[in-house]
């Protein structure tokens, strides 16, 4: 596929940085929508990238650094270099961290299942660590914090009940290159947010690699698409390749399941969800 | 003499569908604004009640001789409030209100007129759709209530101004959203404050715009409550995204020397405009 050449910059905007800004908005969310709950502040996989690194120090400022927990979950595939930027992290911000390696129960259950593709063993990878945090949040009584941005949740790049499961996400309104930007402006380590991103999940893997385009182009694109409602025909005289937005827009139809509760067959008058009707945040 | 008073901005941060503890957070404010002097404390939409109600609409509501408005009713004994509730009516309508409580009476309801039903908007769903746009006399000079979305409505001010307020009073749950490069503030904040600026010096009018503050569901509110003088100038300015409780004084003689230096309500011409309108209702659609 032919992504758009950074000569030819689509004619769109692309998404806006304003690191003060945000950093007021989130840092006033995360302390309001964790304090309100009762809850003794947060859990967080910690995996040495940009995004936990920047959720992990938006959190030490909004509740303190006593109330956040690093969780680092390596598994032995896992690069050296990541555990070492986890631990940067939590230097920088003043947290606290514990390792739990999830070796031993991930390879349990695969000896049974040695065929395994690398996507099952990655997605089992992201539940385990998902159950990993779960756990912590009842043992402490604190919530899940999430990680997961707005590209990410867009095109579907994420762990159903694994890496996207979380009661409180200050990053899923942010693209890839704002949390770069406000990863930067709060102080990450240079040498997390400038890394080329991964899942590490297998050795060598990129985001960028994955997906097939890089972060830059495809943030322009879908901020377009998605927060100023260009149509595709739009898009294309913008000068998007084609391809690219047809590939784009799929992705985000096909991934929507991701971003919604399981479907309930309704029987009743009043069904969860579709005419029971209440607010998350309910008496809260 | 022009009435002169001290309004206080309560930018409070309800507590969603729990009006007992957001009962308690008015008694906060009012104490507070008694120490600055207030004689009008005006609070923002459905702070009453918090505001992504959804299907607690009907729980929260209550109607206005309901014992909450009493409980508000009695706290107006000494200075005066605009409070933002649910109103239940008597044949089970439901509307998004704001009324002015003064010396234990309730002077005048405003019914919000116009519901957004749009984007992350949902108020059509839950509410009735208030009937009257009307100014009103109180101590403070004639005003107007006009609630949050009623005044991206330029009509809606228009009739306030025509029916002789001097004060356009103004409660808000206006969400933060849009950001831009190098702003202090998002960019809905950004339009309130031009839509504010822009009555103030189009009708000669003192404008009063209360917003919360506060998280719904990952929905920030953005505060920034501000009174803005009859010439369009800035007399107050709360903070965005917290709480606070700041106080301006109002002195309505400043509106009739701006409309003496710039007598535009004087020359607006009603009978043109209503025959444009009539002409405008009779074309085919």
């Amino acid at each position: 596929m032919s992504a758009p050449s950074a000569r030819t910059r689509p004619a769109t905007p692309a998404p806006p940085l304003n690191a003060l800004l945000l950093q007021r908005i989130l840092t006033a969310f995360i302390r309001d929508e964790v304090t309100k709950t009762g809850a003794a502040g947060v859990v967080l996989g910690l995996s040495g990238g940009v995004d936990s690194s920047l959720a992990a120090g938006l959190a030490a400022e909004a509740l303190g650094p006593e109330n956040v927990l690093g969780i680092e979950m390596p598994y032995r595939t896992s690069s050296p270099e990541s555990l070492a930027h986890a631990d940067a992290v939590a230097v920088k911000f003043g947290f606290e961290t514990i390792r739990i390696d999830i070796t031993p129960q991930l390879d349990a259950y695969f000896e049974r299942f040695p065929d395994a593709s690398a996507m099952r063993r990655g997605n089992k990878m992201a539940r385990e660590r998902m159950t990993i945090l779960y756990d912590h949040s009842m043992r402490l009584g604190r919530l899940v914090l999430g990680t997961s941005n707005k590209t990410e949740l867009l095109l579907g790049y994420g762990t159903l009940y694994g890496d996207m499961a979380s009661a409180v996400n200050p990053l899923g309104d942010l693209y890839k290159t704002q949390v770069w930007d406000l990863a930067k402006a709060i102080g990450v380590p240079a040498a997390i947010v400038e890394k080329p991103p991964t899942a590490d999940l297998t050795p060598g893997q990129t985001d960028e690699g994955d997906l097939g385009f890089s972060y830059e182009e495809v943030d322009h694109l879908l901020h377009a698409m998605v927060d100023h409602r260009y149509e595709a025909e739009e898009l294309v005289a913008a000068g998007f390749d084609p391809a690219f937005v047809t590939a784009v827009a799929t992705r985000v139809q096909r991934s929507q399941f991701k971003r919604r509760l399981p479907v309930i067959a309704k029987v009743s008058n009043r069904t969860i969800d579709r005419d029971f009707r209440y607010a998350r945040d309910w008496g809260l | 003499m022009e009435p002169r008073f001290t309004v206080s901005l309560a930018q409070i941060k309800p507590r969603l569908a729990d009006v007992p503890a957001n009962l308690e957070l008015y008694e906060r404010a009012v104490r507070e604004a008694r120490g600055q002097g207030a004689d009008l404390v005006v609070f923002p939409e459905l702070s009453l009640t918090g505001y992504h109600l959804k299907d607690e609409v009907q729980a929260v509501g209550e109607k206005l001789d309901g014992p909450v408005l009493g409980r508000l009713r009695e706290l107006s004994r000494d200075l005066a409030l605009v409070v933002g509730f649910v109103e239940e009516a008597s044949d089970y309508r439901f509307f998004n209100s704001a009324a002015l409580l003064d010396r234990g009476e309730m002077v005048h309801v405003h019914r919000k007129v116009y519901l957004p039903t749009y984007g992350m908007f949902d108020e059509n769903r839950y509410f009735a759709r208030g009937g009257r746009i009307a100014a009103f006399d109180s101590r403070f000079g004639r005003a107007a209530t006009l609630v949050c979305e009623d005044l991206w409505h330029p009509s809606t001010a228009h009739v306030a101004a025509l029916d002789g307020a001097i004060t356009l009073l103004c409660p808000s749950s206006s969400p933060a959203r849009g950001v831009r490069e190098s702003t202090e503030q998002d960019d809905n904040a950004r339009t309130w404050e031009l839509l504010n600026r822009a009555y103030a010096v189009a009708y000669g009018i003192f404008v009063i715009y209360v917003n919360r503050v506060g998280f719904e569901d990952g929905v920030g509110f953005w505060g920034g409550s501000e009174v803005l003088d009859a010439s369009g100038r800035r007399v107050v300015k709360a903070p965005y995204y917290e709480e606070a409780v700041v106080s301006c004084e109002i002195d309505l003689a400043a509106a009739r020397r701006q409309r003496i230096m710039s007598p535009l309500l004087r020359d607006e011409d009603v009978d043109l405009t209503i025959r444009e309108l009539q002409r405008i209702q009779g074309k085919p659609q």
